[in-house]
């Protein structure tokens, strides 16, 4: 039994780290021209490092026919873009000053983060 | 709407010879529906009519080795098309996944209910072993969507529905091929198989995610109206002949003619004809409005009578019609602050389920009667299961999407969910007097005249002195004039003083035109004008005097007529227990006298235009959430400093994005409408969320078994998925609700 508890702590441990702490990959992208895949219920890459100051465009290409995939909100920046299945639907991002921007549907199920330097 | 014949326009690229030509028009040519194309060599364009779709033109171009992209984005109709069509199709594949899984699931969980599902003899093994696999390919075929997103997810350190769906079926399914396989590795009152519950879970969350991707369909019905009022082509004249092109060639400067029956395309100014529009479904006006020369069209009314010839002023994106839409659509995707503890919660939702569901299995094999293991097994499963964090998640957004969906469609632009939310708690609203409450459009009623003076010639300088102002009395005074056929003459020296009026020279005389504060200051003796400017103003014209030299010549009286329901749309507001103030620039008695015609006793006179602002600011710092209604032009400062500002507009003229709220309609039934909408889609967000967080918290302690040590309940896991699947349904089913809402008139 004690087995069984010392187990299932570790289990909880894992998942706190796993979905909290771990720090995901960032992309660094020098273009202005990203593209954001839509599917499996995540955006690739999610995590997207960016110069500052510089305006650029995020296509979102939607392959997920999942009702939550429709709509990409960037709450802080007031935008959000409707997506069509299988098309790129182009957001543009004004040049922004440094820090995080996240981006994520209406339930806040798929998640990302524009990382901003 | 897709069978409908039009002129579509494409880049060819990669097309470098001449005998491309030939070869991208036959491809063209034999696509379904297409009937004219040409092709332009010089410029690499095509040009196809009739009614193929985009996309198969594009691809019958991709296929010989070139590629056509639209010129000009695709409308904004296809997308709504394709939409619905790719809703309607992953409608079908769940409703498909659906009967699979319950077709296994639900027998199943019949004979559960009759006999036990325990595995004691060898015979039993192997036909729940051959179950088990048979609910592993419903699990692959029906719940595939579940797994690769939990995995993608989970690949990415984040976890969402799939995951905890993923998750619950999983344990559900591993425990019962466990019992199965080693059945001695367990105590024997522990061999019991679920493989029901997976199934069925599988099959009722595909039900009610079909359901759910219909009833989303229909949040954004409002949106796909207002969509659905462009026309795909317009009828223009070029050259001297009429052509029907796409709505996306037509350029400005364009004449474009509009039969009867027809909708505007473009925003434009008529040039010949006249006739009546329709303009209900842009501005919530019902009565149609009639055009002539000179009037401004805007797209998507519609013409109802006569045939007009209008010239394009705004096309595409620039349209007042493409401005609505992308309004709404931002609205209706922004949030107000009531929605951000779901937020925060959903943010950290899932993986705090799955640390919930671990303590609950803990708990009860440490705690648990026998066999804990299956109670564990049980309570984990349901935990994950019964946990929703899209009913969270969606309480918010879809009411929000729904109601300000509702409100567009009477004519209320509402900028974002914040603005929803504070309109619903205003106490005071303020309202300007003229072009507010009133029509905005006054006209010289009386000229009464002193010291024997001409009243013709003191129109004629009253006139020529208020050429130069930009105030609306004043061009009522030159219109009255220019109406006489009074001719004006040159002013020197003119001078506008705020507040008070104007002064100037003409033909070497010295003028003065405006308010007893302007006399005053000039020490003209008005004494004996005085009872006759009390009586005007008591019947609510605004009198103004006119001084030649330093003696007062004339008084001449300007009107505005009061909008016919402006007095019901007031009394509706106090209805409400809202504080209703009047403030004007005009003077006290014709404030007083206007104020009362339409039941308002709390107003202020004389008021600068840069006090207007203070005002609210006095009023807010009583603790007043405070509204401010005015034209959104003068009244910019106040607007921005009201919690909420509401610009009011006379047809389509307004300025839409100057405020908080415009009101495509005069009427400032639209007010008490705004109000009355966003207090309904509030209270339509508490009611979901409410019920999401009841869910959750109310849900998973009763999943996890923490009402069984005093009832000996405990959730069984196909229960759990039952609520899961209505759970969403139900918020957005409500929020649908919304639709149907009808503010009430009094």
């Amino acid at each position: 039994m004690l087995l069984i508890n010392l187990l299932g702590v570790l289990l909880i441990v894992a998942i706190i780290y796993w979905f909290w702490w771990y720090e995901p990959n960032k992309v660094n992208s020098d273009s202005n021209q990203i593209t954001i895949t839509v599917s499996n219920g995540v955006y690739s890459p999610a995590y997207i490092k960016v110069a500052a100051n510089t305006p650029l465009t995020l296509n979102f290409n939607r392959q997920d026919s999942s009702p939550c995939a429709e709509t990409v909100i960037f709450p802080t920046l007031e935008l959000s873009e409707t997506l069509s299945m299988g098309e790129n639907a182009p957001i543009e991002i004004p040049a922004l000053d440094a820090g995080e921007y996240a981006f994520h549907c209406q339930m806040q199920m798929y998640k990302g983060k524009l990382l901003v330097y | 709407m897709s069978n409908e014949s039009t002129t579509q326009n494409f880049m060819i690229e990669g097309a470098n010879c001449g005998s491309c030509v030939a070869k991208i028009e036959k491809a063209l040519k034999n696509v379904k529906g297409a009937q004219r194309v040409e092709m332009n060599f010089a410029d690499r364009t095509v040009q196809v009519e009739g009614c193929a779709k985009a996309k198969q033109l594009m691809q019958a171009v991709a296929e010989i080795g070139y590629q056509a992209k639209p010129m000009n984005s695709d409308s904004q109709q296809d997308a709504l098309d394709e939409k619905a069509e790719a809703d309607n199709a992953h409608y079908k594949k769940l409703m498909r996944n659906m009967v699979l899984a319950l077709g296994l699931g639900a027998p199943l969980m019949l004979y559960g209910l009759i006999f036990d599902m325990s595995v004691t003899t060898q015979t039993q093994r192997i036909g729940w072993f051959i179950v088990g696999v048979m609910t592993l390919v419903v699990m692959a075929v029906s719940g595939k969507q579940f797994y690769t997103g939990a995995w993608q997810s989970f690949k990415n350190h984040t976890a969402n529905m799939d995951t905890l769906i993923a998750l619950g079926t999983g344990t559900a399914w591993l425990y019962s091929m466990v019992v199965v396989i080693m059945p001695s590795i367990l105590p024997e009152v522990a061999r019991h198989v679920y493989f029901e519950a997976s199934a069925m879970i599988i099959g009722l969350i595909s039900l009610g995610l079909a359901f759910e991707v219909k009833a989303r369909g229909r949040t954004s019905e409002a949106i796909k109206r207002l969509i659905g009022l462009q026309p795909k082509t317009a009828r223009v004249i070029r050259d001297n002949q009429e052509q029907d092109i796409a709505i996306s060639q037509v350029v400005k400067g364009d004449v474009v003619r509009v039969r009867p029956g027809e909708k505007i395309s473009v925003d434009g100014d008529v040039i010949e004809g006249s006739s009546t529009l329709d303009e209900s479904m842009l501005t919530g006006e019902p009565m149609p409005v009639n055009k002539g020369e000179g009037d401004k069209v805007v797209a998507g009314s519609i013409n109802k009578s006569g045939t007009l010839l209008f010239k394009a002023t705004h096309i595409g994106s620039e349209t007042t019609l493409a401005n609505i839409i992308n309004m709404v659509k931002r609205a209706q995707n922004s949030k107000p602050s009531i929605g951000r503890l779901a937020d925060v919660i959903s943010g950290i939702f899932v993986p705090t389920v799955m640390i919930i569901a671990v303590l609950a299995g803990l708990a009860w094999l440490n705690f648990g009667p026998q066999p804990s293991i299956a109670y564990a097994v049980v309570a984990i499963t349901t935990v994950l299961i019964i946990a929703c964090p899209c009913a969270l998640g969606l309480a918010t957004p879809m009411s929000i999407m729904v109601g300000i969906g509702k409100a567009a469609q009477s004519g209320i632009l509402i900028r974002n969910g914040e603005a929803l939310q504070t309109t619903a708690k205003i106490t005071t609203m303020i309202l300007d007097k003229t072009g507010t409450i009133t029509a905005g459009k006054p006209t010289v009623t009386d000229v009464v005249t002193f010291n024997q003076s001409d009243s013709t010639e003191v129109l004629k300088l009253a006139a020529s002195l208020e050429s130069g102002s930009e105030h609306p009395l004043a061009e009522a005074i030159v219109n009255f004039a220019k109406n006489k056929n009074i001719t004006l003459e040159k002013v020197s020296d003119f001078n506008a003083v705020t507040g008070q009026g104007v002064l100037g020279t003409i033909n070497e005389q010295n003028l003065l035109f405006g308010n007893q504060a302007l006399m005053k200051s000039h020490s003209i003796d008005i004494a004996k004008a005085i009872p006759q400017a009390e009586q005007l103003a008591s019947a609510a014209k605004t009198p103004m005097y006119f001084a030649i030299g330093n003696q007062l010549h004339a008084i001449i009286a300007v009107a505005d007529p009061i909008k016919e329901d402006s007095a019901e749309a007031i009394k509706r507001l106090q209805n409400k227990g809202i504080q209703v103030v009047m403030l004007t620039g005009d003077n006290q008695a014709t404030a007083k006298a206007v104020a009362s015609k339409v039941g308002i006793t709390d107003f202020i006179a004389q008021v600068m235009p840069d006090d207007k602002a203070s005002e609210v600011t006095k009023r807010q710092s009583q603790g007043e959430i405070v509204g401010m209604t005015g034209d959104g032009i003068n009244d910019a400062p106040a607007l921005a400093q009201a919690d909420v500002g509401f610009a009011i507009g006379t047809g389509t003229d307004v300025a839409i994005e100057s405020a908080d709220i415009t009101l495509m309609r005069g009427s400032l039934h639209g007010l008490a409408d705004a109000i009355a909408v966003s207090g309904a889609t509030i209270t339509n967000i508490k009611q979901n969320l409410f019920g999401a967080f009841i869910y959750n918290i109310a849900g998973i302690p009763v999943a996890a078994g923490l009402l069984y040590p005093f009832f000996g309940l405990l959730l069984n896991p196909v229960v759990a998925g039952a609520a899961m699947a209505l759970s969403s349904l139900t918020v957005v089913t409500n929020a649908n609700r919304l639709r149907y809402f009808k503010p009430s008139k009094s």
